[in-house]
């Protein structure tokens, strides 16, 4: 077993494990620390397959991010230490039984596609990190060139780079955070109704 | 396990599964947030499978850059709306949010 299939092996389980462990935890603490460990493993995945610059954005932005917004979201939420809000049995069993049809249905669904050829990467490039070296040409993408596509084929003809929706997404989330901690403001809190007069 | 197409496309699904099954039946509300957040890891972990091992190339990671942006602000506005909700009912319990009931 290769060092790569090795470490996508111990990855692909951290992962999967953690994302049950999250369905699974009765807290929701407990749930983001297994959430934690499953997007940093997603990210270790990225790693694997040549995306170094997603994978350090996933880290950054994620795991650094978003993530710390939740572990906020449960402290600004939380409810008693005593009271415990669960589901019942009954619906855990039904929504284990779809998942794992769903789950079954697109699995051997996918699994007998043959898809287009894969890029051909031999070992010296992967030595030297040539090939996960994305930065540059993702940067220039958001700019709008493409470096990795020869624009003279006819079938690649007018691929052009992604600048307008990085303008888009970038105004998008100036006002989306403008308006969520617009939203999120400090207001007064509603009395508990046992102590209405 | 060879760490071919297949492979990343499994990791994939069962974390899309597990952010359905966690949406589906968690009654707490950053619960369900937390399910939205795996399913859209789940997709990420697709995009980045097919631009290595097929011709999408760059297209892949481009895209799942705009994933993880999008789920960034998505993330800030949901919490803030169950900030907001917390802060009415004093619970964060999905179940309790039945006031437009018909």
């Amino acid at each position: 077993m290769s060092g790569e299939n090795f470490l996508f092996s111990v990855f692909a389980l951290l992962t999967c494990g953690g994302a049950i462990a999250v369905v699974v935890s009765q807290t929701v603490v407990r749930m983001a620390f297994w959430l934690v460990i499953s997007l940093g493993s997603t990210a270790a995945l990225f790693f694997l397959a040549n995306a170094d610059f997603v994978g350090a954005a996933q880290l950054l932005i994620y795991v650094g991010g978003t993530l710390v917004l939740l572990v906020f979201g449960v402290m600004l939420t939380a409810s008693g230490p005593y009271m415990k809000i669960g589901t019942s049995a009954g619906e855990t069993v039904v929504a284990g039984l779809i998942g794992l049809l769903f789950l079954f249905v697109v699995l051997s669904s996918v699994s007998g596609v043959k898809w287009r050829e894969p890029v051909v990467v031999s070992a010296e490039n992967i030595a030297t990190g040539a090939v996960g070296n994305t930065l540059r040409p993702l940067g220039l993408s958001f700019l709008g060139a493409r470096p990795d596509l020869s624009v003279s084929e006819p079938d690649q003809a007018g691929r052009t780079g992604y600048l307008l929706p990085f303008e888009i997404v970038s105004i998008h989330l100036l006002v989306v955070l403008i308006g969520a901690s617009y939203l999120a403001r400090a207001k007064r809190r509603a009395e508990p109704v046992d102590q209405a007069a | 396990m060879a760490a071919d197409l297949n492979a990343y496309l499994l990791v994939g699904t069962v974390l899309f599964v597990c952010g359905v099954i966690c949406m589906a039946t968690k009654r707490n509300g950053i619960g369900v947030l937390m399910g939205v957040e795996l399913v859209l890891n789940g997709a990420n972990v697709n995009f980045v499978a097919f631009s290595r091992h097929t011709d999408l190339g760059l297209d892949g990671q481009v895209f799942s850059l705009f994933v993880i942006v999008l789920a960034a602000a998505e993330a800030a506005m949901a919490l803030a709306i169950a900030l907001n909700f917390y802060n009415n009912h004093l619970t964060i319990d999905v179940d309790r949010a039945n006031k437009l009931k018909g």
